[in-house]
């Protein structure tokens, strides 16, 4: 797989344009999750958004001083001494100019959105081997499975730093959106699809994650928080939890499918094949393709 | 067979909150005062006769303006409703369930039963005088297109008390808004009301394309059409080939859940994604739809008060008509996190940039054609002025939200609610409050008064941008819309607070703006010349309001601005003009029908989102009936005699 890159590029064009901006990111606080990204994910979206911050101010800040100006000079008032040139309406300078400005905004914006849309398609750019989460939107609550580990969470997903995840979203209910904005952008979770989203955390922290599209009465109870923590640390964690936690059996998931909302809860192990069932039940024939490529990447 | 009889859900009344008492309470009352009214005042024939079966594209204009208002306030009760709500975090001021009817009822209500008949409105009453016609194409078709919105309007409404409302967001996804998820009639009055007012809006469509193409006075050729004519003819090209796809998806949809098909379930291999193609493709093109018209009016408000013409016009055509082309390739903007390939992400991101192009256009083109004029700030151009800065700024959220990557950060937060309240109110609702105020005093004879404007004005501009500024920011925090509640640790109550307070202010504006509507009916200054505002286009030549008929010679036009031309001769010369002698005008005869079969229509709709099929099929054979009847009649024109139209004129004071 090729695995290039996004960290290089982010740095380079991070020098450039971060500097100009650390006023709108930096002194509002930690609040603003979308521009506290902890992982190269999220770094290459912010970068994106900042770089478009810049190119559409160039137009709006000359557009409202014109319009202020404009509208000072040329108000109806008596004695006004501006021209007034009732029939001037050509120019064909002027506007080549302002056809030319914006297609160059949208010819730079362009290639770098271009170039970021089929960057985050591939894994962050990092040794260590990705580790994969199948993640399933139930109404109103969030099922993490670990295929690799066979245990699953409710409600919180724990998962080590400095490791590619490979969210594996589906739903088993309403179409919901997987969104964890420290890491990085959301991807839908839909029923009968099951669809791939890397994110991955270089630091240690709990991250706020939330369902972003409308499921219904519970959706906004949809909150849950992502843990990550160093490697040894996960795997301590994991060791815990098959020793410690009940199994998620059949008759626990489908109970689970039910709506309500909970608590977060862990499991030891859980029923084979409830993901992948649930996937072919609901329509998984256009998945049939991503199911082997889902199969692929991990059970070794 | 039980269910070919009418059978009352549990809930066919809706009960159990003290808002919805007071709304059956009052909707009651109000039928009543009405009906009280109309009897006592022996209104009834009035009323028939000169409005429930009228084809005057005029009186359409001023039922559509009517009705868009009422809707207005309807939504916007829905906005204070869920902004009171989010004032403070774990708010129990409204349940779940009542929230997220009222932001779904919100969406729907603004988009389809507020914006769209206030555009329809503005096309009505400005288009066929404009080009220096005498109706519309098909006069008879524009009622029916009124009255189907009307019915459909009523029919969406009344699940508020009746059965109760849909939930599933104004998008209406699928599978949430199928069976699985939502059994309730809600859903069905969201499908029926929206598919029957979509028969009209195509209508519309087809009648305005086909009067501007068919109908303009000689000497007006294309490029001689005012901007505004323009904006319709390239916003009707684009119902009629976008809303068959909303046609479409909610037949399936309804389909789905009238008759237990799978187009869109989550089971047997049906597919949701597919609803949410077809939604968008008619989606997106929709909200260029309403901005379109808004356009078109800011470029007529802001030639005539700068007092010169509009710069760069071939230029403003030209992007006019490439926005049209565009925004047919965008709509899976609305759905980059659905997973697509990167290619597919990429190409229509940068379609969506694309549109910025030509929007960038018009706006320099505003402020060149305000630039060495004469800016008179009235109301409308008030309006205008302050639509300029909000457009840009939405206008650039907007690029920003094209780019792929950086909306899987922004979808579904704050950050895209501020940004299309930003374009939607900035664009459509500026745009048509500016087209309201300009144009009135040719729908009624009278001017708005401008203090009151003024103050409305104000009022809501500087609200908007308190209300919507804080929601960019709680996008950035992470808030994701639809939410009824939030917790109170994510630092997400002061901007909430701010946003509900500005949200408040903009309630105040349009309570002004009824009572400057209210006030002017009484103590408006009348329009005695029928060009108050010194304007440049052909409805400025006519008196205020217009003759039935609108021209009693078509006038014939020889450049733009074509009554600015004119006026312009007319002071150089002195000599007397020469008229031309009068000739009978062919007129459409009043029709009750229209009304009749969208009355039908309603029926059938009421009945099908009980299941009521008998109720269904028997209003379908009566809609079916009302067209044979239509086909059959041959006495539907007549001329207005020569001595009539000279009385008309004279008592006008127009020789």
């Amino acid at each position: 797989m090729d695995k290039t890159t996004y960290r290089k590029r982010s740095r380079t064009r991070k020098l450039g344009i971060t500097a100009g901006l650390s006023l709108l990111t930096t002194g509002c606080g930690e609040r603003y999750l979308v521009f506290r990204p902890v992982g190269p994910v999220g770094q290459v979206e912010k970068d994106l958004i900042i770089l478009s911050i810049i190119l559409v101010l160039a137009v709006i800040i000359p557009v409202i001083l014109l319009l202020w100006r404009i509208v000072w000079r040329y108000r109806d008032v008596p004695g006004n001494p501006a021209p007034y040139d009732p029939e001037w309406s050509e120019s064909h300078v002027l506007e080549v100019i302002w056809w030319g400005i914006p297609i160059v905004i949208v010819g730079v914006l362009g290639a770098f959105t271009v170039r970021d849309t089929f960057l985050l398609t591939k894994p962050p750019e990092r040794t260590a081997a990705p580790l994969t989460v199948q993640v399933t939107s139930l109404n109103w609550k969030w099922l993490f499975q670990y295929p690799d580990q066979k245990i699953a969470t409710v409600n919180y997903c724990e998962i080590p730093t400095n490791r590619p995840i490979q969210f594996i979203l589906s739903a088993n209910g309403p179409m919901n959106s997987f969104w964890v904005p420290q890491l990085g952008g959301q991807e839908y979770a839909m029923p009968g699809m099951a669809m791939r989203l890397w994110l991955q955390a270089d630091r240690s922290g709990v991250y706020y994650g939330h369902g972003a599209n409308f499921t219904g009465r519970g959706f906004a109870h949809m909150a849950f928080n992502v843990i990550a923590r160093p490697r040894a640390e996960f795997d301590g964690w994991v060791q815990q939890v098959r020793h410690s936690a009940p199994v998620l059996t059949r008759v626990g998931y489908q109970s689970l499918v039910q709506s309500s909302i909970v608590e977060p809860m862990t499991f030891s192990a859980y029923a084979p094949g409830i993901f992948e069932s649930a996937l072919l039940k609901e329509g998984g024939m256009y998945m049939k393709r991503d199911l082997t490529m889902l199969g692929r990447s991990h059970g070794h | 067979m039980s269910t070919f009889l009418p059978h009352f859900p549990a809930t066919f009344i809706v009960t159990g909150d003290p808002l919805i008492y007071g709304a059956e309470v009052s909707i009651v009352l109000a039928t009543v005062g009405i009906l009280f009214v109309l009897t006592y005042f022996k209104k009834w024939r009035w009323l028939w006769r000169e409005w429930l079966t009228t084809v005057d594209h005029k009186k359409i204009s001023v039922m559509y303006l009517i009705a868009a208002l009422l809707m207005f306030f309807r939504g916007g009760v829905d906005a204070m409703l869920m902004r009171t709500q989010l004032i403070r975090p774990n708010m129990s001021f409204l349940q779940a369930e009542h929230y997220n009817q009222i932001f779904t009822t919100h969406g729907t209500i603004m988009i389809l039963f507020m914006a769209m008949p206030f555009i329809f409105a503005m096309f009505n009453i400005a288009v066929p005088l404009q080009i220096g016609a005498r109706d519309v194409a098909f006069p008879y078709l524009n009622a029916v297109s009124f009255w189907l919105f009307f019915f459909a309007a009523l029919l969406f409404n009344l699940s508020f008390v009746v059965g109760g409302s849909p939930d599933a967001g104004w998008v209406s996804y699928p599978p949430l808004a199928g069976l699985e998820f939502d059994r309730g009639p809600g859903e069905n009055f969201y499908l029926l009301s929206l598919q029957i007012t979509g028969i009209g809006s195509i209508a519309t469509g087809i009648n305005f394309m086909a009067t501007i193409l068919k109908m303009r006075a000689p000497g007006m050729t294309l490029m001689r059409m005012p901007l505004f004519s323009w904006s319709v003819l390239a916003s009707s090209i684009l119902i009629i080939f976008a809303f068959p796809a909303l046609t479409v998806a909610l037949a399936l949809l309804l389909i789905d859940r009238l008759a237990g098909a799978h187009f869109f379930t989550m089971f047997q291999g049906g597919n949701p994604m597919m609803y949410i193609n077809l939604f968008w493709i008619w989606g997106h093109p929709e909200v260029y739809i309403v901005i379109l018209p808004a356009f078109g009016i800011f470029s007529e408000v802001v030639s005539t008060f700068s007092g010169k013409r509009i710069f760069g016009y071939s230029s403003m055509v030209a992007s006019l008509m490439t926005i049209s082309v565009i925004s047919y390739v965008l709509w899976v903007h609305h759905f980059f996190t659905m997973g697509a390939g990167p290619g597919v992400n990429s190409f229509f991101a940068v379609a969506t940039m694309c549109v910025g192009i030509p929007t960038g256009v018009k706006v320099f083109n505003w402020l060149f054609t305000m630039y060495r004029g004469r800016i008179r700030l009235t109301v409308p151009m008030l309006w205008a002025i302050a639509f300029i800065p909000i457009f840009a700024i939405g206008g650039a959220t907007g690029v920003m939200l094209a780019a792929a990557p950086a909306d899987y950060q922004y979808h579904n937060s704050f950050f895209l609610i501020a940004h299309f309240h930003q374009v939607l109110i900035g664009g459509t609702v500026f745009g048509m409050l500016a087209g309201m105020y300009y144009w009135w005093p040719k729908m009624f004879g009278y001017m708005l008064n401008e203090r009151l404007g003024r103050w409305a004005f104000w009022l809501f501009n500087s609200g908007f941008y308190v209300t919507f500024f804080p929601q960019y920011l709680l996008g950035l925090m992470g808030m994701t819309r639809r939410m009824y509640t939030y917790p109170a640790n994510m630092g997400w109550n002061t901007l909430n607070f701010i946003s509900t307070m500005g949200a408040y202010v903009m309630g105040i504006g349009f309570i002004v703006l009824v009572m400057d509507v209210v006030y002017s009916i009484r103590f408006g200054e009348r329009d005695v010349t029928g060009d108050p505002w010194n304007g440049r286009t052909l409805e400025w030549s006519l008196p205020s309001p217009a003759p039935h008929y609108n021209f009693a010679r078509i006038p014939t036009v020889t450049s733009r601005d074509a009554w600015w031309t004119s006026k312009q001769e007319r002071s150089r010369s002195d000599a007397p003009r020469k008229l031309e002698p009068l000739q009978p005008i062919h007129m459409p005869k009043s029709s009750g029908r229209p009304f009749i079969m969208s009355a039908i229509f309603f029926i059938g709709g009421f009945g099908l989102v009980f299941n009521w099929y008998a109720l269904g099929f028997l209003a379908l054979l009566g809609v079916l009936v009302s067209m044979l009847l239509r086909s059959l009649e041959y006495d539907t024109d007549y001329y207005v005699p020569v001595e009539e139209i000279e009385q008309t004129e004279a008592a006008l004071g127009r020789a």
